[in-house]
């Protein structure tokens, strides 16, 4: 496998019981990239970003993240996921969330290098003013960005954002989009999102998650260009934007580095 | 009479740390319906217990040990059910709860004598015997020292198991751990406010704690300083009114929940009519 690739998904296909998601697709991802997985509402985005994770078990094909089964090599990642399983009622600030992104499984106690940690993690989140809050004390807007935090207390290698900007306003999704602009340089980073249309302008590769291509209702997950908008809502992304060229599909190998898949 | 009482005092303290400590976790897990299901599910293996001693079948079987192998087995199926198959999980914990419930009262419509279940479905504190203490002693320092050990992992699973298992805890062991434990804590703690009571207690101080608890810690010390109090106070108000100790604790629990939980409302409500939400931000 190319050295600069640390997501391979290979032939990969899955099933919720009898009703079949993904039927061998094959994508994947280089260091240092910035990607943005599109696609409709159901069109099983969140799906693909479980089986990469290792919370989901595909039925067929090999997903290798960092080389290892992903089980294992989701330890360098950072995820944020769409709808954490929030208890409005739960006992814990803001800075105790944060803190849960440095947690291994047989930690006890958090070194002062974690503690420097979450203190930047709070700091690029812009929830530095937050941190000894409840958390249920927040709104929804800043309850992402605490979870951005969480995931970035990891110092993660590969950070994962499922509809980071759900919820958000604009004046969050601007600070959230300058700190993915600064993690950029040293992290690789997937966001998930249903806006098909356009993506942010730090977008190096957009991956749709297509039409239903067979009978059976699986979906495909194809490779799009980008081109610059002129026209797309000033207040999105917190700069400037990139359409999505859907008539464009580029094969998984066009970057000359493509994983263990082959020419597919 | 003084031994007696000394007793019932102890049992109260030893199992508030139980009802605080396991409460608080059972609390936040949101798994108080499964609990429900252990407590009720017991009362199958008290009454085979006792039908198995009575025929002779199986001679001096005490009804703990029924109780302690109905509720883990309940609780197994339980955590099975509610891992594997979400769709029919709240049919299956109810269908146990029931189950057990029923499979109780034929046993001991079938066992020769008058069999009494009151005690065991409103427990009796008054009858709790050396060996139950030293049990829930033994369970208190268990309790304490596993959630001692793991508490940043069962505050991040409890929060947001999805996550926890992305961080490598192992949520599901973590989880039928969890249950079990539960399970073995009900057995002792049903001797006190019984079988259908005991969920009040697990649920209650843990809840009136929640209200004004900033970590799940602090929530764990609130409800066991509740549970003292209504423990004690319990067992104080129904000396003086000879009524059962355990229902007199519920009671009171369920009268500084509900007060809790009304003054907790006014205030959210005085605070959101203050709050400015920003511009284009949903709450």
């Amino acid at each position: 496998m190319n050295d600069t690739v640390i997501l391979d998904f290979n032939r990969v296909s899955f099933s919720y019981d009898s009703v079949p998601v993904l039927d061998s697709v094959s994508f994947h991802l280089h260091r240092g990239e910035f990607t943005v997985l599109v696609g409709t509402n159901g069109a099983g985005k969140t799906t693909v970003l479980k089986l990469i994770l290792g919370l989901l078990e595909p039925s067929a094909g090999e997903i290798r993240l960092f080389g290892h089964q992903p089980a294992t090599g989701r330890a360098k990642t950072g995820y944020v996921p769409q709808f954490a399983d929030y208890d409005p009622t739960f006992p814990v600030t803001v800075r105790g969330v944060v803190r849960m992104g440095r947690l291994t499984p047989g930690k006890r106690w958090f070194s002062a290098e974690d503690c420097r940690a979450i203190d930047r993690a709070l700091e690029h989140s812009g929830v530095s003013d937050l941190a000894d809050r409840p958390y249920s004390a927040l709104s929804g807007g800043q309850r992402r960005r605490v979870l951005v935090a969480r995931a970035l207390a990891a110092e993660p290698e590969l950070l994962i954002l499922d509809e980071p900007t759900a919820n958000m306003d604009s004046e969050s999704e601007a600070r959230l989009f300058e700190t993915l602009g600064y993690l950029k340089k040293s992290t690789t980073i997937m966001i998930v999102t249903h806006d098909t249309g356009f993506v942010s302008s730090l977008t190096d590769v957009v991956l749709c998650v297509g039409d239903r291509k067979s009978r059976a209702g699986t979906r495909d997950i194809v490779r799009h260009r980008t081109e610059p908008a002129t026209n797309a809502p000033p207040e999105r992304f917190g700069g400037s934007a990139a359409r999505v060229l859907h008539n464009s599909a580029l094969p998984d190998s066009c970057c000359g580095g493509n994983g263990t898949g082959g020419d597919r | 009479m003084i031994s007696i009482l000394f007793n019932a005092a102890l049992a109260g303290v030893l199992s508030s740390i139980l009802f605080g400590v396991l409460g608080s976790v059972v609390t936040v897990k949101r798994i108080a319906g499964l609990a429900g299901a252990v407590s009720h599910a017991v009362l199958g293996g008290i009454g085979m217990a006792l039908y198995l001693s009575a025929t002779g079948k199986v001679p001096g079987m005490p009804p703990i040990a029924g109780a302690f192998i109905f509720a883990i087995l309940a609780a197994l199926i339980i955590g099975v059910v509610s891992l594997k198959a979400k769709q029919r999980e709240d049919t299956v914990i109810n269908a146990i709860w029931a189950i057990g419930m029923s499979v109780g009262v034929l046993f001991m419509a079938k066992t020769p004598g008058y069999t009494d279940p009151t005690s065991y479905l409103f427990g009796n504190i008054l009858l709790i015997s050396v060996r139950d203490l030293w049990f829930l002693g033994i369970l208190d320092i268990i309790v304490l020292g596993l959630v001692w050990r793991f508490y940043p992992q069962l505050e991040a699973l409890s929060f947001d198991a999805e996550f926890a298992r992305v961080r490598g805890i192992r949520t599901n062991t973590a989880f039928i751990v969890i249950l079990m434990i539960t399970a073995v804590s009900i057995v002792l703690l049903q001797t006190f406010v019984g079988i259908v009571m005991v969920i009040a207690m697990l649920t209650l101080p843990a809840g009136t704690a929640g209200y004004r608890a900033k970590s799940l810690a602090g929530m764990m010390t609130g409800a066991t300083l509740y549970s003292l109090l209504f423990s004690t106070g319990g067992l104080a108000v129904a000396w003086i009114f000879d009524a059962p100790a355990g229902a007199m604790a519920v009671v009171l629990a369920g009268i500084v929940f509900l007060g809790a939980a009304a003054l907790s409302m006014f205030t959210r409500s005085a605070k959101r009519r203050e709050r400015v939400i920003p511009p284009g931000e949903k709450p």
